[in-house]
């Protein structure tokens, strides 16, 4: 038996985007719930509490991008292209998003821009990566390994729509993670935020699980068909039980579990969004061994990535355990 | 826009952004090592002084670290964005070879430049000189994958080409391609020459408002000592470089010398120290010529010659005049530098150098060279490819995404503006930094101090706006 290196690629590759997702999600999540605190103490402490992780959160983007470029490069090839717009906006709004952070500190007459360039940054590139997502799922025209389709072929209000419900998604993240890092009045106001997210980002969860299979057969037959859908049934009642803790557990003070309930969310959506499409990566005809680069790519990359990566996650996760706890207003480390 | 197709728009996008790009890893690759350096000297010596230069730069390098990051990404998603023909046909090599720079260098980088920038006092001195090692080794290792795709580009090997794309057939071939060698030696020098040069002119500055100075009087005096031993070895390199190119992209070499034919019964080249090509003539005008230099720079012989650009058709010409000028202006740029290092030696030697303050005002204004000469040298290997992507045998024409003008531009302009936003935010802070007086730089950081590890920029703590 060979080992089917095409779709261990992908789930490598579908882990290094999962992890963009969690960890960048929470960080863009901080800025998007920036205009709704006020006070520039306060917003000190929601910047400090990202400021010593998100670059590195950021950096498995670039391994996200990159190791598909390596991997599945007509898949690159393909989705780059058909995404322009939305992704160009994406990384201008991650500059400005990243400048932000490193000069908000240092600046006083000019800190309202800054604030501006973090919460803005942040928003604009969690929309384009939802309407990148919206428009992925809804296909891409391909022929003669190149995309073939228009400019503004991913406006769709399906797009739109995914993008305002990653907004959601992210925000609650953030939350999330904000509840854990704060305490007092601040905390209170994410617990606050938390239910109205919470409706917000499931309410999208149903949308976007009704929609994609109403417009597209071959996803309800995925899902709907016995016995897949006893197999796959696990994933809507876990996201339906995950909810229903999170709504409840707002009163109960958990100040952790409800970031990590979350992150439970994000992947149950992953990995219903991988459910209704393997073995595709570019909608709607093109498979993971379609778009694969050789085999000598693939195994000549997998060495690194299978000794490098477990490396990253170690001192990723020594980072993080260096800046646990509080963040405390005044002791910002900026 | 201005009778532009978006082929053009598309090569002027990336030359904007790559451009861009290239100067803050250039910066870091240079800066890393002389930071290193200075924390080895310190460890060695115990001398204060080399410990307040490292407190200085390092701030420099936060910055420069950061810029080069974010305008790094826009890179990773600019190959697959605008020339998807190239991504899709050469990503078998290309990918492979950028997501090991990530593995191998971007995480490593990120992982060792928090303690290099924060963890004074918080880890032993050795662990903290281990740290900017690392970081400086991540420099080159991320240097070495992006010129091993880059050279490959320009001389591929090691490569099948099936169903007109390129597979890899032996990777250490593909890894160290014919040109590879030579450009990232050339590469490494002038990053180091750059930062060299940019030293001194911030050493000169110091040097002019107090030259009692020790710590300006120490940069200086690294930096002019470091000129003079990297120009002459750059120098050699380069020309080892160019007897590569001339034997793998031979037309580049005659776009560079301006050389359209070899007439009957000349003898010799001449080396053109001005000219105007002109690619509808297929001829310059205005020579002004040294005879037979250029047969003796390209062939070690008096009366050797190479081919003219008239052997190749005209499709296959890349832009002459670009060509021409982009290398005369890093040779001359080089010459430039080669001279300011002599007169460097020379005021040592009387014992001059901390007094001649004209020398120190021409250093002053001349700390960007390095940098010009070093986008000059890329803009003739990158023009001079063309028309080819992959020589030989990809054309840009055919490499390039199929977007819109309308796109192009629209993309091209929100580049320009943001760039111009964050690279004067950038410039106007670092000129402030550079300000202040490098011997006053008290050792601060460690717990309780307003720091904080993985934030490149924010090693730079000071204020770059008056307090209210």
């Amino acid at each position: 038996m060979t080992i089917d290196l095409p779709v261990i690629w992908y789930l490598l590759i579908g882990f290094a985007v999962a992890m963009y997702v969690m960890m960048d999600g929470f960080s863009l999540g901080v800025g998007i719930l920036f205009p709704f605190v006020r006070g520039d103490e306060q917003r000190d402490v929601m910047m400090n509490t990202v400021a010593p992780v998100w670059d590195g959160n950021q950096t498995w983007m670039i391994l996200g991008g990159a190791g598909l470029y390596g991997a599945f490069p007509l898949a690159y090839a393909v989705i780059l292209p058909a995404m322009y717009l939305p992704l160009i906006l994406m990384l201008l709004a991650l500059i400005f998003r990243g400048i932000a952070f490193e000069f908000r500190f240092k600046s006083n007459r000019s800190r309202k821009w800054f604030d501006l360039a973090f919460s803005g940054g942040a928003m604009v590139a969690t929309f384009s990566q939802g309407v990148v997502l919206g428009g992925i799922i809804n296909g891409l025209a391909v022929s003669e390994r190149a995309y073939q389709g228009g400019s503004f072929d991913w406006f769709s209000p399906f797009a739109l729509f995914t993008g305002l419900a990653l907004m959601a998604g992210y925000a609650l993240l953030g939350a999330g993670w904000l509840i854990m890092k704060t305490e007092g009045d601040l905390q209170k106001r994410f617990y606050q935020f938390s239910r109205p997210l919470t409706l917000l980002l499931v309410a999208s969860m149903i949308i976007i699980s009704v929609w994609t299979p109403l417009s597209n057969g071959r996803i309800a037959e995925r899902w709907f068909t016995f016995p897949n859908i006893v197999w796959f049934a696990p994933v809507p009642i876990l996201v339906a039980l995950l909810s229903w803790s999170i709504w409840h557990g707002v009163t109960h003070g958990h100040e952790r579990r409800l970031f990590f309930k979350v992150l439970g969310l994000f992947f149950l959506g992953l990995s219903g969004l991988v459910i209704s499409f393997f073995p595709l990566i570019i909608p709607p005809d093109i498979t993971l061994w379609d778009a694969s680069s050789a085999r000598a790519s693939q195994t000549f990359l997998i060495v690194g990535y299978v000794v490098l990566v477990p490396l990253v996650l170690a001192y990723t996760a020594y980072s993080y355990y260096v800046f646990r706890g509080k963040v405390r207003a005044g002791e910002g480390y900026h | 826009m201005l009778g532009f197709d978006a082929l053009d728009l598309a090569r002027f996008q990336f030359a904007f952004t790559v451009s861009f790009h290239i100067l803050f890893p250039a910066f870091s690759i240079g800066l890393a090592s002389y930071l290193t350096v200075l924390e080895g000297l310190r460890l060695k010596t115990g001398n204060e002084i080399y410990h307040n230069l490292y407190r200085f730069w390092v701030r420099i390098f936060a910055v420069v670290f950061g810029l080069g990051v974010v305008s790094g990404v826009v890179m990773a998603y600019e190959f697959g964005t605008n020339w998807s023909g190239f991504a899709e046909r050469a990503g078998d090599i290309t990918g492979v070879l950028l997501t090991y720079e990530v593995l191998t260098a971007f995480f490593m980088e990120a992982g060792f430049l928090g303690i290099m920038l924060f963890g004074e006092g918080r880890v032993s001195k050795k662990l903290h000189f281990t740290a900017t090692c690392l970081v400086a080794v991540g420099t080159l290792i991320s240097m070495t994958w992006i010129l091993m795709s880059n050279s490959w580009m320009q001389t591929p090997a090691g490569y099948e080409v099936i169903d007109g794309r390129f597979e890899p057939a032996n990777w250490l071939e593909i890894m160290f391609n014919p040109s590879f060698p030579y450009r990232i030696v050339h590469m490494g020098l002038a990053a180091f020459i750059s930062v060299g040069f940019f030293v001194g002119g911030v050493g000169a500055y110091h040097l002019l408002r107090n030259r009692r100075d020790p710590a300006a009087r120490k940069m200086f005096s690294m930096a002019m000592w470091a000129i003079m031993v990297a120009l002459p070895v750059q120098i050699i390199a380069g020309d080892m470089h160019g007897l590569n190119t001339l034997e793998h992209q031979p037309a580049k070499v005659a776009a560079m010398e301006g050389h359209w034919e070899n007439e009957p019964g000349q003898k010799g080249m001449p080396l053109l120290l001005f000219a105007l090509p002109s690619m509808d003539d297929g001829a310059n005008r205005l020579e002004l010529a040294v005879p037979y230099a250029s047969s003796l720079i390209l062939t070690h012989t008096l009366d050797g010659q190479i081919q003219g650009l008239k052997d190749w058709p005209r499709d296959e010409w890349p832009n002459v005049p670009l060509v021409f000028w982009s290398f005369r202006i890093m040779v001359g740029l080089g010459m430039l530098m080669l001279g300011m290092g002599i007169v460097g030696l020379f005021l040592r030697w009387k014992g001059q150098l901390y007094e001649a303050r004209w020398f120190q005002r021409i250093t002053l204004f001349t700390a960007p060279v390095g940098f010009i000469a070093l986008l000059a040298g890329w803009v003739t290997t990158e023009a001079g490819r063309q028309p080819w992507v992959v020589y030989g045998m990809l054309r840009t024409a055919d490499a390039v995404s199929s977007h819109g003008v309308a796109s192009m531009i629209t993309t091209l302009i929100g580049f320009m503006v943001v760039y111009a936003i964050i690279f004067g935010i950038g410039i106007y802070y670092m000129l402030k930094l550079l300000k202040s007086e490098p011997m006053n730089m008290v050792p601060a950081g460690g717990p309780g101090h307003e720091r904080q590890p993985k934030r490149p920029m924010s090693a730079a703590d000071n204020s770059f706006e008056e307090q209210n």
